[in-house]
């Protein structure tokens, strides 16, 4: 599949004389191929909304190559910018303006047919509040006007940065809806969001980016499987056969973690090996559960940003690939 | 072209605009209403009666120089201490001629186009170019501060054609009030002038005058239009703004005012803004400098003189311009959007 958006090196420095300087992008690495639906993730202050920017022509990069939809940017932006549409951030219009009015204005700007404007709002439900100003809205009623100000020119490529944000349950899912029916339509669709569990319903790759650069990327079922442990949980008929089936498969060579109730055991390639062994020394399991990695927990291994009881976590405590220290960063050959 | 209809709509649809407009117009309305009501037609019965009415002025200052004089030889000749009330050569007391006292100073005031419709015309071009001014600092601060530009700068990469279209807009929509308001304005003191006052003597070079007064106002609006903007532009708020002219008029201006005079400096008006705001609306300001003395052939002191002129007003309002408006642009080219 040809590639709608790549980033190779971008990097983007901010100086400060009291502060120092801070690498907010720090040799950042990103490909999106066509029709799909891509997440991006990160951690707070990991450089998520600062590629976004630097992607749209909002903030100047200090190096590194970016291509959108086959044409070098910035430069070529004023000749693309019509077939990108993007939210970046919380959405900020002008309140004393009506939806209409707001969507009406882009429109005008950016030459689309007036109609467009109808279509857009039926489409994230704001159909019968176009006429009330923008300052009377809830968060997630700009949310939807901020998504239909993306969709009005019909963009090739959807840029959308927390678009669930101040949604209620039914708006995430209603998003979700449109995330796909837009995918499967043929649009690209790059989406920034910290809900994991949304991200992994409905992309079909992520890029997971921490501290300015990448640190894992992929189909999402890849990145799940190079993260998962292998683990899987056993519970025998009789609790006091613990013991004895923990010798059993350590002498078979199996790492096992023992559990009042259960055991734990990790670098098993096939379950029915553990029942084997286990049967043949008239063990007998009463559950074999292979335990399944998610996004969240892949997130939190790759940044290090799991939470520690007793620490309080600063924002650019995560992993930085390559750092001293961390460990898991590029494991699975993921990484830079 | 879209991008400068879509801002033109932008700027009528902002209720700012719309409020502020309506302010000054009707701000500009009471100024032509009030001076309707303040002046008089004279006629012949008002001229004679003012005439008479100097006349008794002139007996009664004849009268009471008299009374003085006469006061005067008596205090001198009975040797009694004057404390200063008399002088000592008592024959200098005398009454005003005939033709000092004025017939018009009682008569009611009455609006002469020809001498005073190029004076309100000041008024006309402050009050549109603080509309403009405002206006134009809340047009783009407010789209900086609400995200607005941003949004826009999504669809429009182009920075510099955004924000000059943006300004376009905003002096076409200034203009497309100042000049209407200038015609209903001249209008207005016309009518004034044939209701309450006189407009004889408008010579082809009074209009003439006028036009050129009237053309250097549009100017001046659109000029402090494009300094709001600009300034507005480079905060990215409106506050920006209108901090600044409030801190260049407080501390710049009137605090300035304050030192100079302290230090004596002559001329001191000379290093003040609305000097050369005057005088590009009147052509020339002269300052005097009351500690000097210029004598005539009469023996007269005349204090010394400095002309500012309508064209160093020029080169200051330029420079202003392409100074505030150029780091705008710089701005807006080289800043990160965030």
């Amino acid at each position: 599949m040809p590639a709608v958006l790549e980033i190779e090196g971008l990097r983007k420095t901010y100086k400060n004389r009291r502060r120092g300087t801070r690498n907010a992008l720090d040799g950042f690495d990103m490909r999106v191929d066509a029709g799909q639906v891509h997440g991006f993730l990160g951690p707070n202050g990991s450089g998520k909304t600062t590629t976004l920017r630097t992607l749209l022509g909002l903030i100047r990069p200090d190096g590194g190559r970016m291509v959108l939809l086959g044409q070098e940017v910035p430069h070529a932006l004023p000749a693309v910018a019509g077939q990108v549409g993007a939210i970046v951030e919380s959405p900020q219009f002008f309140p004393h303006f009506t939806a209409r009015d707001t969507l009406s204005l882009l429109a005008g700007a950016g030459e689309v047919p007036a109609n467009r404007v109808d279509e857009v709002l039926e489409l994230v439900g704001l159909r019968d509040r176009a006429g009330e100003r923008v300052k009377t809205y809830s968060l997630g009623m700009k949310q939807r006007l901020a998504v239909a100000s993306a969709l009005l020119k019909k963009p090739k490529l959807l840029i959308l940065d927390e678009p669930a944000n101040g949604l209620d349950p039914g708006g995430i899912r209603e998003m979700r809806t449109l995330m796909r029916n837009l995918a499967e339509s043929g649009m690209t669709v790059l989406l920034s969001s910290h809900i994991l569990g949304e991200i992994q319903l409905i992309c079909d790759s992520v890029t997971i980016i921490s501290l300015g650069r990448r640190v894992a990327f992929g189909p999402v079922d890849e990145v799940l499987a190079q993260h998962s442990s292998g683990a899987v949980r056993i519970r025998l008929e009789a609790v006091s056969d613990l013991p004895v089936a923990t010798e059993v498969l350590t002498q078979a060579g199996v790492r096992v973690t023992g559990h009042p109730d259960h055991l734990m055991v990790a670098g098993v390639d096939k379950p029915a090996t553990v029942t084997r062994l286990l049967a043949e020394r008239d063990l007998y399991v009463s559950e074999l559960a292979p335990i399944a990695v998610d996004l969240e927990s892949v997130f939190l291994e790759l940044t290090a940003t799991a939470p520690v009881p007793g620490q309080h976590r600063q924002v650019d405590e995560s992993m930085k690939v390559g750092g001293t220290g961390q460990s898991g960063a590029a494991g699975g050959g993921w990484g830079a | 072209m879209s991008l400068y209809r879509t801002e033109l709509r932008r700027l009528t649809k902002r209720r700012f605009t719309r409020y502020m407009t309506l302010l000054g117009l009707l701000v500009l309305a009471a100024v032509v209403v009030g001076v309707f009501f303040t002046n008089q037609k004279i006629d012949a019965g008002q001229l004679a009666q003012a005439e008479r009415q100097a006349d008794q002025q002139y007996q009664e200052q004849v009268r009471w120089s008299e009374r003085d004089r006469a006061e005067c030889e008596k205090a001198k000749t009975a040797g009694t201490p004057s404390d200063g009330r008399y002088p000592d050569d008592c024959s200098v007391i005398t009454a005003p001629s005939r033709d000092q006292i004025e017939a018009e100073w009682f008569l009611p005031s009455t609006f002469n186009f020809r001498e005073t419709f190029d004076e309100t015309l000041i008024p006309f071009a402050a009050i549109l170019a603080l509309v403009g001014f405002v206006v134009g600092a809340s047009f783009v601060g407010a789209e900086w501060s609400t995200g607005g530009m941003m949004n826009l700068l999504l669809w429009r990469p182009r920075r510099l054609t955004v924000l000059l279209t943006k300004l376009a807009a905003l002096l076409t929509g200034m203009l497309a009030v100042t000049l209407p308001a200038a015609v209903l304005w001249f209008a207005g003191f016309w009518a004034v002038a044939t209701f309450r006052g006189s407009t004889e003597k408008v010579t082809s070079g009074v209009w003439q005058s006028a036009m050129l007064t009237g053309v250097r106002g549009v100017v001046l609006v659109l000029v402090l239009t494009t300094l709001g903007f600009a300034l507005a532009s480079l905060g990215r708020h409106t506050a920006m703004a209108l901090g600044g002219v409030v801190a260049v008029m407080v501390v710049g201006q009137f605090g300035l005012g304050i030192l100079l005079s302290m230090a004596s400096v002559k001329f001191a008006e000379a290093w003040l803004l609305p000097t050369y705001i005057l005088a590009w609306m009147t052509k020339t300001v002269t300052l005097q400098n009351w500690d000097s003395c210029n004598a005539t052939y009469y023996g007269e002191c005349k204090p010394e003189t400095m002309d500012i002129t309508w064209q160093q007003s020029s080169v200051l309002l330029s420079v202003a311009v392409v100074a505030i408006l150029g780091a705008a642009l710089w701005a807006m080219r080289r800043r990160d959007v965030s």
